[in-house]
């Protein structure tokens, strides 16, 4: 991977566990593992996508390493400093530096707040403008996501879903950060507007330099977007590579079939295809050995038996699987 | 020539609201061959959904059909009384949702559910219609069927909900099925099962398929024929190949362009300006113009027409009037 200096956001060895609990004494009977064992060094300035099916712990990922989820195990190491046992007044000035965008930004804003109150919410927590500089701030950001100084007082109801999104962008800027998560940014959008918004989101990361942990399950945006993506299942990582080595050749049997159950937009072209069979299984219950083997078409015996080891199969790129 | 199987004549479709009467479906035409597979594509908004639901009869209360037929098979729905549709619907034209929760009862086993058409639509026995249900979930790709008919939705994954409600559809051996985005709430992998299954089907069933969808790739696997909707109009329509090879409308250029290629690393996105109009905007001439790159004067004044690319392929808009004069020496396509 690359030196060490040009790594933000060290992630080493996450897991997050949820219990569930049962019986009339609500004693925890067993875990999700939503995410399960992630190592992953974000660099400054790219953008790393995750992908993967619903339920394979992409979002919960992102929540973590925000320090919106508490750690099971693991540790969070941001631009040198180990974050992992912070507590919340020990965490504000890192908040500053990462922010989230959701993917609902309905539910994201508060629906009886302006949305120059909402924005202007951020200045009053993070720094100490006076009431006439938070609004100049505000309206100078409304105006850089493509809004208008008039879209000031009015309320979230009032906007689409695209003008929406980016409130929630100005949100997530506002003060500057250097890390943003992006949840799902794009995929509740009309693909017209979806569109703008990528735009967007690639003409700030220029200006503001900032670095991108984009969680998708779109693999046509994440390509369109993304320095290097991770593919996730079932809480664990299955394969890590720069962006074009990942969609020319992947390696990893679930990459593969992922990439090749995309529906292309393009008519005439016959193309190989691989289908999986079954559904994803629970991640209460996870498949011991690799989590994939029961879906997977090349799985051998000890695929059920050991999880397969985390191995770079050449530079920059990382996988997952016995038998690759 | 394939006789068509449906054909929708200038349908208008308005909802009563504060605002007054809204049209939401401005006037669609199309028609439907048999065997054959429409997508109707379009942004939300854009009236596709309301154009299934008014050719289902299944609009919401302040919803009605001002104008134009629905012609199928020589009887228009429009006019037939409720029981004459209800005894049509589930039996001769089925439809599938896009959440199949919200449509599966959470209350009855998948059994029940499956045997209820057959029993209603087909008169069978309870027990004949037990055994042909386990028959339709075997074909659907569900494992294990017998045991499965006695479990409740809630029991099963995303993709096997999907494949019930498919099968439920399907029980009655549909001329027609309309699926109204049936694979947006799943993941890739299971969207990609089950657009192959509906392609195995409707060649076995023989029937032809309404699907509306808003992803162009899916339309591209599936789709013999498209319509692109805009704001509540048709504005293009043509073989799937011509869509995609060689759009006449700037919307659906713009669509295509606003979709990144997987395939492609160098893909230059390409969004259309603007937003979707509501509902209640007025707009003047043609509805796309003021996102339209090319809007020219007359855009802004005068609502096109449909102009023909070939005799399979047309579209609304003037762009394609000078075309239409070189090629046709002043002869102005009709409507279609």
């Amino acid at each position: 991977m690359a030196d060490s200096a040009q790594v933000l956001y060290s992630v080493k060895g996450v897991k997050k566990y949820y219990p569930v609990k049962g019986g009339i004494l609500r004693r925890v009977k067993n875990h999700v593992k939503a995410v399960d064992g992630i190592s992953v060094d974000i660099l400054k300035g790219e953008t790393l996508g995750v992908v993967g099916e619903s339920g394979c712990g992409k979002s919960t990922l992102g929540r973590t390493i925000l320090g919106l989820e508490q750690l099971t195990e693991g540790n969070l190491v941001y631009n040198g400093t180990n974050i992992s046992g912070y507590s919340k007044k020990e965490l504000k000035p890192f908040k500053k530096e990462m922010q989230m965008i959701f993917q609902d930004p309905y539910a994201s804003l508060n629906p009886k707040q302006t949305v120059g109150e909402a924005l202007e919410e951020v200045f009053i927590i993070h720094t100490d403008l006076r009431g006439n500089e938070r609004r100049e701030k505000v309206i100078r950001l409304l105006k850089e996501v493509g809004l208008t100084e008039e879209h000031f007082d009015r309320y979230p109801h009032e906007f689409s879903g695209g003008q929406r999104q980016r409130i929630g962008i100005a949100r997530a800027i506002a003060i500057n950060p250097s890390f943003i998560v992006c949840d799902e940014p794009v995929s509740a959008l009309d693909v017209s507007i979806q569109a703008q918004v990528i735009k967007l989101l690639k003409d700030l990361q220029e200006k503001h330099e900032l670095t991108y942990l984009f969680v998708s399950h779109d693999l046509g945006v994440v390509r369109h977007l993304c320095n290097r993506v991770l593919v996730m299942y079932l809480g664990q990582m299955v394969e890590l590579a720069p962006v074009d080595r990942l969609y020319e050749n992947p390696v990893h049997p679930y990459t593969e079939a992922l990439l090749s159950s995309i529906p292309r937009p393009v008519v005439g072209v016959k193309r190989e295809r691989i289908r999986l069979q079954g559904d994803l299984p629970s991640p209460t219950n996870p498949p011991t050995g690799c989590p994939f083997h029961t879906r997977c078409p090349i799985a051998k015996d000890h695929c059920a038996v050991e999880r397969p080891k985390w191995r770079e199969i050449e530079k920059g790129h990382y996988i997952a699987c016995h038998e690759r | 020539m394939i006789e068509s199987i449906l054909s929708v004549n200038n349908m208008v479709t308005a909802f009563k609201t504060s605002d007054g009467l809204l049209p939401a479906v401005r006037g669609a035409s199309f028609s439907v061959k048999k065997g054959e597979t429409l997508c109707i594509v379009g942004e939300s908004g854009c009236g596709k959904s309301i154009t299934a639901l008014s050719i289902m009869g299944l609009l919401p209360s302040n919803g009605k059909v001002t104008e134009g037929s629905v012609m199928f098979e020589n009887k228009d729905l429009l006019t037939l009384k409720k029981e004459d549709m209800r005894s049509l619907r589930g039996n001769e034209i089925s439809m599938i949702f896009q959440e199949p929760m919200t449509a599966l009862n959470p209350v009855f086993t998948v059994g029940y559910q499956i045997r209820e058409p057959l029993m209603i639509h087909h008169r069978l026995s309870k027990r004949e219609a037990h055994q042909k249900g386990i028959e339709l979930l075997k074909r659907v790709g569900i494992p294990s069927p017998a045991s499965r008919m006695n479990q409740y939705p809630h029991e099963l994954s995303g993709g096997m909900r999907q494949r019930v409600m498919i099968a439920i559809a399907l029980s009655c051996n549909p001329k027609l099925l309309v699926a109204d985005e049936p694979t947006t709430a799943l993941d890739v992998t299971i969207q990609a099962q089950i657009i192959d299954l509906l392609n195995d089907l409707k060649r076995d069933f023989e029937m032809s398929l309404i699907m509306i969808t808003h992803d162009m790739g899916v339309v591209a696997e599936i789709a013999d024929r498209v319509i692109v909707m805009y704001a509540g109009e048709i504005i293009e329509n043509g073989t799937v190949s011509e869509i995609f090879n060689s759009p006449q409308h700037p919307y659906t250029r713009g669509l295509l362009s606003s979709v990144p290629n997987v395939d492609d690393p160098d893909f230059h996105l390409n969004p259309i300006a603007g937003s979707l109009p509501l509902l209640n905007e007025k707009i003047s001439g043609c509805r796309f113009h003021p996102r339209c790159p090319h809007a020219m004067e007359k855009c802004k004044a005068v609502s096109p027409v449909t102009f023909e690319a070939t005799p399979t392929h047309s579209a609304r808009c003037w762009l394609m009037e000078d075309e239409e004069v070189r090629q046709h020496g002043g002869q102005r396509a009709g409507t279609l």
